[in-house]
C-alpha cells in the first residue's frame, strides 16, 4: 500500500472522528431537551409541526410498544404513499421525460427499500423515475428513513439511561422524528446542498439537456434535483443514487472534494451517535470502548479493501503487466474505477459505503478483487460497523448483550449491562434479534441459488454467481442497499424476495430491540461493586469483539468459503474463475 | 466426627458410580430423554439419520463410503453417551447421598398425644398417619416422626442423621431452640412436638427430593443459557442445511467440479458447529453446584438460592459465631494505683477458679498463660458466691477473705457499703477500655479495690482477611449485633467490617436490608430465631442454623446443618463458581468452532474448489480424516470436561476484573487453540492406524 494511500485513509478517519464528537454532544442534548443554538430559531418551526401533528400525538410519553407502534404505523404509512406514488407517475405533474408508472413488483420493491433507508435500487433512476418520484418518492423518504433509524436509537438509548425516575419511558415518537429532522438533517443539507452545487452537481427541475458533440453525435443528458438529494443520501446513510451509476456519475459526485464531502458526511452522524450514546447513559468511557472497537474494525477493512485494490490481481501480474503504483501510473485494480478517484477514494469510499450501511457506490463492486469485495460483504453481514443510522450502534449493543451474558457468567455474576440484569427476557429478545439475519440471508440465497428464476439473472457463473446473489441478500437485510451489479434484481422473484427481506431486516430487529429497551428500562438499576463485570474496559471490549467475530461472522464463514474466498484462492493459485475476472 | 452424610465420595464409590452411570447413558438415549436437551436432541435426530445412511450404503455395498458413514455415526452415539454419561455421573453423586439419607427415614410410629400435656394419653400411630398441627411425644430412644416445633420440655437430640454432627443437640420447648427434625433421635428425657409437616413432604423429604434432582427445577441463569444454545443451534442449523444449495450450485453452475456435499459431513458440521460442549455438560454443572453445597452441608430449597449467592455483594453477618467467637474473653489486667500487679491476678484468678462461665474460665486461663500463675491448682478453693442479677458480681468466700468480681459501679457500692475508698485514676482506665470496646470488670477484696480485669470479644483469627478477600470481590459485609454503637464500632473496626449495625433489632435488621434493596444491592444473611425470619425472608440470600426455630427455616432458602454462621462466606463461592463454571464452558464450546471450521470447510469442498487446500491450517491428512477428527475431538471434549464440570472451575476471590481476564484467557484464548492441538493429534493418530 502506497504512502499517500495510508494518509488518506487516517485523514478521512480523523476528521471524521473529530467532527462526529461535538456532533454527538449537540444531539444528546436536542434529545434531552437541552438548550442548543439553534433553538431561537427552530423552537417555533417545532411549535407550529407539534400544532399540525396535534398536541396530544407529540405531547404524550411512550413506553416502548407505543414508541414501536407509532414508528410503524408513521412508515407503513409513508411506504404506501410512496407506493402509490411511484405507480402513479405517469399521471403526476413533473414528469418531463414521460416516464410510465413502475409495475407492482418494482414499485414495492422500491418503496419497502426507501421507506427502511436500503435504497436498494433495481431500477435506473434517470431512465425510470419522474422528477416529481425523485423528490416525493426517493428524496423524501430518504428524510424519514434516517429519522426513523436515529430516533429508534435515541429511544433505546433512553431505555438504557440510568434515569430510573423515567422508568419504562422511552420519549415521544413524533417529537423525537421532528426534531431529529429540523435541527439535523435539514440543517446539514442546506449547507451541504449549495457546496455540491458549487462542485458541479446539478440541482434543477429541467428533465434533459441535449448536447451537441464536436464530431455530430447528440447526448441526451438527463438532469433533475441531484445535489439535495446526495446530501441527504449520504448524510441519511441512504445511498440510493439520482443516476443508475450513483456516486460515480460525475453530476451526483464530480470531484475528489465532493467525494470527501460525502464520505465525511456518511461517517459522522453513526460515529456521533455512539457519543451521544456515552453521554445519554452517562458512560462516556463504555462510549469510548464501543467507539473503539467500531473503529478497529473500519480500519482493518479501510486497510484491507485499499490494499486489495492496490495491490491489484496476480492474473495480470503474471501475463506481465506492470501493476504497481508510481511513474504516473495509479496500478493496482483500476477494473470499473473513476479514474478521478482513482483506487484509494473508491476503496475508502464503498468501504465506508457498506461499512455505515449507505450502500452508494463511486465505483463498481462487481469487479473489485475478490478480497476487497469481500470486505464490502462481511461489513454488511456484521452490520455493526458503525453500521446505519441508529441501527448500527443498536446492532452493535445486540452483540454487547450476548458479551455481557457470557462474561458476566465467567465472573460469577447475573451479568448485568448499565446495572440491569440480563435475563432470560433479554437474552430471547437479543436473541430474535441475532436470529433474523442469517435466516434472511441464507435461506433466500440458497433457495435462489436452486431455482432456475433466481439463476437466470447471474451476471456470473463461477463462485462469483454465488457471491452476487449472497451480496444482494446481505446488502438488503442490513438495510444497506450496496449492490455488487451483476445481478439483474429487477425480476419479480427478486423484487418480492429482496423487499420482503428488507422489510423483515429492518423492522423486526428495530421492534426486537426496542422490545429490549422497554424490558431494560421497567426494571430496577443494581448497585454497581468491583465484583460488577465491568462494560468500559479494553478487556470487555476486546470480548466484544470477539463476540462479534465468532458469532456474527464465522456464522457466514461456510458460504463465505464458497464464494469470495474460493475466488481468493483461486486468483492466488492461477487458476482463472470465469467471474474473477471481466 | 464429620458425618456420614456428606463426605465426597472415595475412590472405590467413584467407580462404581461410574459403573452405574455408564449404564444409566444407555438407557437415557430414548427420545423422550433427549428430548429435554435442545442441543443434544439435535445430535440425537443427526446420529439417526447417519446411522440410516450408513445402513444405505451398506445394502447398497459401497464399501468405502460405508466406513466413513459408521465411524462418524459411531461417533455421534459417542457423542450422545458422554452427555448422557456426565449428567448420570452428576446424578448418581446425588443419589448415593440421598441413600444414605433415606436410611434416617425409616417408618416410625409415634405417640399421638390427645392435648399437648405430659399427662394426655396417647395412641400408637404410624408416622405417615401424622398430619400437620398433631401433638405427639417422644421419649428417650424414640425417633421424632416427622419435623415438628418442640412446645414443651427439654430433650438432647442426636441429629447426627441429618448433619452428620455427632454430639447431642439440647432441644426444648419455646424459644430459639425449639425447631425439630423428622428423623433424628431423642437420646434422654422427653419433648412434646406440634407436628409442622406431614410425612412426605419432611425436610428430610425435601433434602433427599433436592439431592436426586426430582424437584431440582431450571433456574434462571440456566434458563437463559439454555435459550442462547438454542438459538446458536438454529443459526448453526440454517447455515450447514443451507450449505446443501450452496455446494449444489458450486458443483452443478461454478466449478462443475467435485461432488455435492454429503448429508453425513453437514451433520458432522452441524454437530461440531453447535455448542454441544456446553449443552451436554449444562445438567451436570448445575446438579454439582447443588452438590458442593451439599458438602459444605448446606442444605438450599431451590437452585436458584445458589445462584442469588453468586450476585450477593452485601452480607448481613451476626457478630457473635461469626465474627468473634462467642463469648466475651479476658485480654488483660490493670492494677490500681499502689497494687502489685501479681496481687491483682492471682485475686482475679481466685475468683474464677470455680466460676465455671466462659469469661471466668477465660480469667483463669489468661493469669495461668500470661502472668505465671499455673500450677496453683484448686486446693485453696472456698465458697463460691454466684452472679446475680441482683448484685451483679461473682466470687469467693476463702479463709475470710471475701474476693468479688463485676461491674464497675456494682462494686463501687459494694466498696463504699465496706467503707472503702474507690481509687483514683481508675475511672480513666474504664473510660478507656470501654471506649475500646471492651468491657471493663473491677476486682476487689474486702474493701480494697485491686484493678481491672479487661474482657473482650475476640475476633476470630482469620476473619479480617476474609473480609478483606470479600471486599476484593465487591462484597460488603455488615456486623449485626446487640452491643450499643461504641463496642460495635470498636469490633468492627477490628474485624474490618464495612458497616454495622448497633443495637439491632428485628425490625432495624428488615428496614436495613431494605434500604439496602431500594439502593440495588443484593442481600444475604444468616438467622436462627423466629425474630430473624421477618428479615430472612426479606433476604436474597437467607441462611438459617439448623438449630433454628421452625418459622426461621420456613423463611430462609438454605439450612447450614452445621449452623456455622461463617459457612456464609463459602455459600457466596460456591454460588459465583456455579455461574463462572457455565460461563467459562461457553466461552470455551463456542471458541471451539474456529478450530473446527478450519478443519471440516476445506474438507467438505477442496472437491469443488481445490484452491481451498489452503485453508488446510492444520494440514490434516485427507478430508475424510480431517472431519473424523473433528467429530472425535468435539466428543472426547465432553469426557475430559466432566471433572471440570463436578469440581466447577478454578475460584479464587478477586475482582470481576481479574476473574474476567484469567477466564477469558484459559476458556477462551485456550479454547480457540486447544481443539487445533487435539484434531492435529487425532488427525495423527487416525493416519498412524
Amino acid at each position: 500500500m502506497t504512502a499517500s494511500a495510508v494518509w488518506q485513509i487516517v485523514l478521512t478517519l480523523l476528521v471524521a472522528g473529530g467532527l462526529s464528537i461535538p456532533l454527538g454532544h449537540y444531539i444528546a442534548r436536542v434529545f434531552c431537551n437541552q438548550k442548543t443554538f439553534l433553538d431561537p430559531i427552530l423552537d417555533p418551526v417545532d411549535a407550529l409541526i407539534y400544532r399540525l401533528i396535534g398536541r396530544d400525538a407529540t405531547g404524550q410519553a411512550m413506553n416502548w410498544r407505543g414508541y414501536a407502534a407509532s414508528m410503524l404505523w408513521t412508515n407503513v404509512l409513508m411506504g404506501l404513499v410512496i407506493y402509490v406514488l411511484l405507480s402513479a407517475q405517469g399521471h403526476l405533474p413533473l414528469n418531463p421525460l414521460h416516464f410510465a408508472g413502475l409495475n407492482p413488483f418494482l414499485a414495492f420493491n422500491t418503496a419497502a427499500s426507501f421507506i427502511t433507508n436500503t435504497n436498494w435500487q433495481n431500477y435506473a433512476g434517470e431512465s425510470t423515475l419522474s422528477l416529481f418520484s425523485q423528490m416525493a418518492a426517493i428524496t423524501f423518504p430518504m428524510f424519514t428513513s434516517a429519522a426513523t433509524g436515529f430516533v429508534v436509537a435515541i429511544a433505546f438509548f433512553r431505555a438504557l439511561s440510568a434515569n430510573t425516575s423515567q422508568g419504562a419511558n422511552l420519549g415521544n415518537f413524533y417529537r423525537d422524528f421532528v426534531r431529529v429532522l429540523t435541527r439535523l438533517l435539514l440543517p446539514v443539507c442546506l449547507v451541504v446542498t449549495p457546496i455540491l452545487v458549487w462542485q458541479g452537481s446539478p440541482d434543477t427541475l429541467t428533465g434533459m439537456v441535449v448536447a451537441h458533440g464536436l464530431q455530430g453525435g447528440v447526448q441526451h443528458i438527463p438532469l433533475g434535483p441531484v445535489a439535495d438529494l446526495e446530501a441527504i443520501k449520504h448524510l441519511g446513510t441512504n445511498g440510493g443514487g439520482f443516476y443508475n451509476a450513483n456516486s460515480a456519475h460525475p453530476f451526483e459526485n464530480p470531484t475528489p472534494l465532493s467525494n470527501l464531502i460525502e464520505t465525511l458526511l456518511m461517517m459522522v452522524t453513526p460515529m456521533a451517535l455512539v457519543v451521544t450514546f456515552g453521554r445519554m447513559v452517562e458512560n462516556a468511557r463504555l462510549a469510548r470502548v464501543m467507539y473503539g472497537v467500531m473503529a478497529l474494525m473500519l480500519v482493518t477493512a479501510l486497510f484491507i479493501a485499499v490494499g486489495a485494490e492496490q495491490a491489484g490481481t496476480p492474473l495480470l501480474t503474471h501475463a506481465g503487466i506492470m501493476q504497481a503504483p508510481g511513474h504516473g501510473q495509479m496500478g493496482g485494480n483500476m477494473v470499473g474505477k473513476e479514474v478521478r478517484f482513482g483506487i484509494t477514494q473508491s476503496a475508502i469510499f464503498d468501504t465506508v459505503s457498506t461499512a455505515f450501511t449507505t450502500g452508494t457506490v463511486n465505483s463498481m463492486l462487481d469487479s473489485y478483487t475478490p478480497m476487497g469485495g469481500m470486505v464490502s460483504l462481511v461489513q454488511m453481514m456484521l452490520n455493526c460497523v458503525f453500521g446505519g443510522k441508529g441501527v448500527g450502534v443498536l446492532n452493535f449493543l445486540m452483540y454487547g448483550i450476548f458479551a455481557v451474558f457470557i462474561a458476566g457468567l465467567m465472573v460469577g455474576r447475573t451479568p448485568e449491562f448499565l446495572g440491569k440484569k440480563i435475563e432470560k427476557r433479554e437474552i430471547v429478545l437479543a436473541s430474535l434479534a441475532l436470529l433474523v439475519h442469517p435466516i434472511i440471508i441464507l435461506i433466500p440465497t440458497a433457495w435462489s441459488l436452486l431455482a432456475p428464476y433466481g439463476v437466470s439473472s447471474l451476471g456470473n457463473s463461477g463462485s462469483h454467481g454465488l457471491s452476487e446473489v449472497l451480496y444482494a441478500f446481505t446488502s438488503a437485510a442490513a438495510n444497506n442497499g450496496s449492490a455488487f451489479a451483476g445481478l439483474n434484481g429487477n425480476t419479480p422473484w427478486y423484487n418480492v424476495t429482496l423487499g420482503l427481506v428488507i422489510l423483515f431486516g429492518r423492522y423486526a430487529s428495530i421492534i426486537f430491540m426496542l422490545a429490549l429497551g422497554g424490558s431494560l428500562a421497567a426494571k430496577p438499576a443494581v448497585s454497581e461493586t468491583v465484583g460488577t463485570l465491568k462494560t468500559d474496559t479494553m478487556l470487555f471490549g476486546g470480548f466484544w469483539l470477539a463476540t462479534i467475530v465468532v458469532v456474527g461472522a464465522l456464522t457466514f464463514f461456510p458460504v463465505l468459503v464458497l464464494g469470495p474466498i474460493a475466488e481468493v484462492f483461486a486468483l492466488y493459485a492461477h487458476h482463472a474463475t470465469a467471474g474473477g475476472l471481466r | 466426627m464429620k458425618g456420614n452424610v456428606t463426605t465426597t465420595p472415595s475412590r472405590l464409590a467413584w467407580g462404581r458410580l461410574s459403573k452405574e452411570a455408564a449404564v444409566d447413558s444407555f438407557r437415557k438415549l430414548t427420545l423422550r430423554h433427549q428430548l429435554r436437551n435442545p442441543v443434544m436432541f439435535v445430535v440425537y435426530v443427526g446420529a439417526w439419520l447417519v446411522l440410516a445412511l450408513f445402513v444405505r450404503d451398506l445394502v447398497s455395498g459401497s464399501g468405502g463410503q460405508s466406513s466413513f458413514t459408521g465411524s462418524v455415526d459411531a461417533w455421534l452415539w459417542f457423542t450422545l453417551l458422554f452427555a448422557n454419561f456426565s449428567e448420570s455421573l452428576a446424578e448418581g453423586q446425588g443419589k448415593a447421598q440421598a441413600a444414605s439419607l433415606r436410611q434416617a427415614r425409616h417408618e416410625v410410629s409415634a405417640k399421638r398425644l390427645q392435648q399437648a400435656a405430659r399427662n394426655s394419653p396417647f395412641e400408637v400411630v404410624a408416622g405417615a398417619a401424622l398430619r400437620s398441627g398433631d401433638y405427639v411425644l417422644v421419649e428417650a430412644g424414640d425417633i421424632m416422626p416427622s419435623d415438628g416445633e418442640a412446645v414443651i420440655g427439654v430433650a438432647a437430640v442426636d441429629e447426627s442423621a441429618i448433619t452428620g454432627e455427632s454430639a447431642p443437640v439440647i432441644r426444648e420447648g419455646g424459644g430459639d431452640r425449639s425447631a425439630v427434625t423428622g428423623g433424628t433421635q431423642v437420646l434422654s428425657d422427653w419433648l412434646i412436638v406440634r407436628i409442622t409437616a406431614a410425612a412426605g413432604d419432611t425436610f428430610l423429604d425435601r433434602m433427599i427430593k433436592m439431592v436426586e434432582g426430582a424437584s431440582r427445577r431450571k433456574t434462571p441463569n440456566e434458563i437463559a443459557l439454555g435459550i442462547l444454545l438454542v438459538v446458536l443451534t438454529l443459526v448453526f442449523l440454517v447455515v450447514t442445511i443451507t450449505l446443501f444449495p450452496f455446494s449444489w450450485y458450486g458443483v452443478h453452475y461454478a466449478a462443475h467440479n467435485g461432488r455435492v456435499v454429503g448429508i453425513t459431513v453437514l451433520v458432522a458440521l452441524l454437530v461440531c458447529l453447535i455448542p454441544t460442549t456446553i449443552g451436554a455438560l449444562l445438567p451436570a454443572i448445575g446438579i454439582a453446584g447443588i452438590m458442593r453445597l451439599l458438602r459444605a452441608n448446606v442444605v438450599a430449597t431451590s437452585g436458584r438460592a445458589i445462584e442469588a449467592a453468586g450476585d450477593v455483594d452485601v452480607l448481613f453477618l451476626d457478630k457473635t459465631g461469626t465474627i468473634t467467637y462467642g463469648n466475651r474473653q479476658a485480654a488483660a489486667f490493670y492494677a490500681a494505683e499502689g497494687v502489685p500487679l501479681p496481687r491483682l491476678v492471682a485475686c482475679a484468678r481466685h475468683a474464677s477458679l470455680a466460676d465455671g462461665t466462659p469469661e471466668g474460665k477465660s480469667i483463669v486461663a489468661l493469669a495461668e498463660t500470661q502472668y505465671g500463675m499455673q500450677g496453683l491448682g484448686q486446693q485453696e478453693a472456698g465458697t463460691l458466691i454466684p452472679f446475680s442479677a441482683d448484685t451483679r458480681m461473682s466470687g469467693v468466700d476463702v479463709a475470710g477473705r471475701r474476693i468479688r468480681k463485676g461491674a464497675p459501679d456494682a462494686i463501687r457500692a459494694w466498696i463504699s457499703n465496706l467503707g472503702g475508698d474507690w481509687p483514683a485514676g481508675l475511672g480513666e482506665v474504664i473510660e478507656q477500655i470501654a471506649s475500646g470496646g471492651a468491657t471493663p470488670l473491677v476486682v476487689c477484696e474486702d474493701e480494697d479495690v485491686l484493678g481491672l480485669v479487661e474482657l473482650k470479644d475476640i475476633v476470630k483469627g482469620g476473619i479480617k482477611e476474609r473480609f478483606a478477600a470479600l471486599r476484593k470481590m465487591g462484597i460488603r459485609t455488615v456486623m449485626v449485633t446487640g452491643d450499643n454503637p461504641l463496642t460495635a464500632r470498636a469490633i468492627a473496626t477490628e474485624a474490618g467490617v464495612d458497616d454495622f449495625l448497633a443495637e439491632a433489632k428485628p425490625e432495624a435488621k428488615l428496614a436495613r436490608i431494605q434500604e439496602y434493596h431500594s439502593r440495588g444491592h443484593m442481600v444475604a444473611m444468616t438467622g436462627d430465631g423466629t425474630n430473624d425470619a421477618p428479615a430472612l425472608a426479606q433476604a436474597d440470600v437467607a441462611l438459617c442454623m439448623a438449630s433454628g426455630t421452625q418459622a426461621a427455616r420456613e423463611a430462609a432458602n438454605m439450612v447450614d446443618l452445621d449452623s456455622n454462621p461463617t459457612k456464609l462466606l463459602e455459600i457466596v463461592g460456591i454460588g459465583k463458581q456455579l455461574l463462572m463454571t457455565r460461563g467459562s464452558l461457553t466461552t470455551f464450546s463456542v471458541a471451539n468452532d474456529v478450530a473446527k471450521y478450519f478443519a471440516i470447510i476445506p474438507a467438505a469442498f477442496v472437491g469443488t474448489y481445490p484452491a481451498l487446500a489452503a485453508l488446510n491450517v492444520m494440514d490434516l491428512s485427507s478430508p475424510r480424516h480431517a472431519i473424523l477428527a473433528a467429530v472425535i475431538f468435539n466428543a472426547v471434549v465432553i469426557p475430559l470436561l466432566i471433572p471440570l464440570a463436578l469440581r466447577g472451575v478454578r475460584y479464587k476471590a478477586a475482582s470481576a476484573k481479574e476473574l474476567l481476564r484469567r477466564n477469558i484467557w484459559i476458556y477462551g484464548v485456550g479454547g480457540i487453540v486447544a481443539p487445533f492441538v487435539g484434531i492435529k493429534l487425532i488427525d495423527l493418530l487416525l493416519t498412524s492406524m
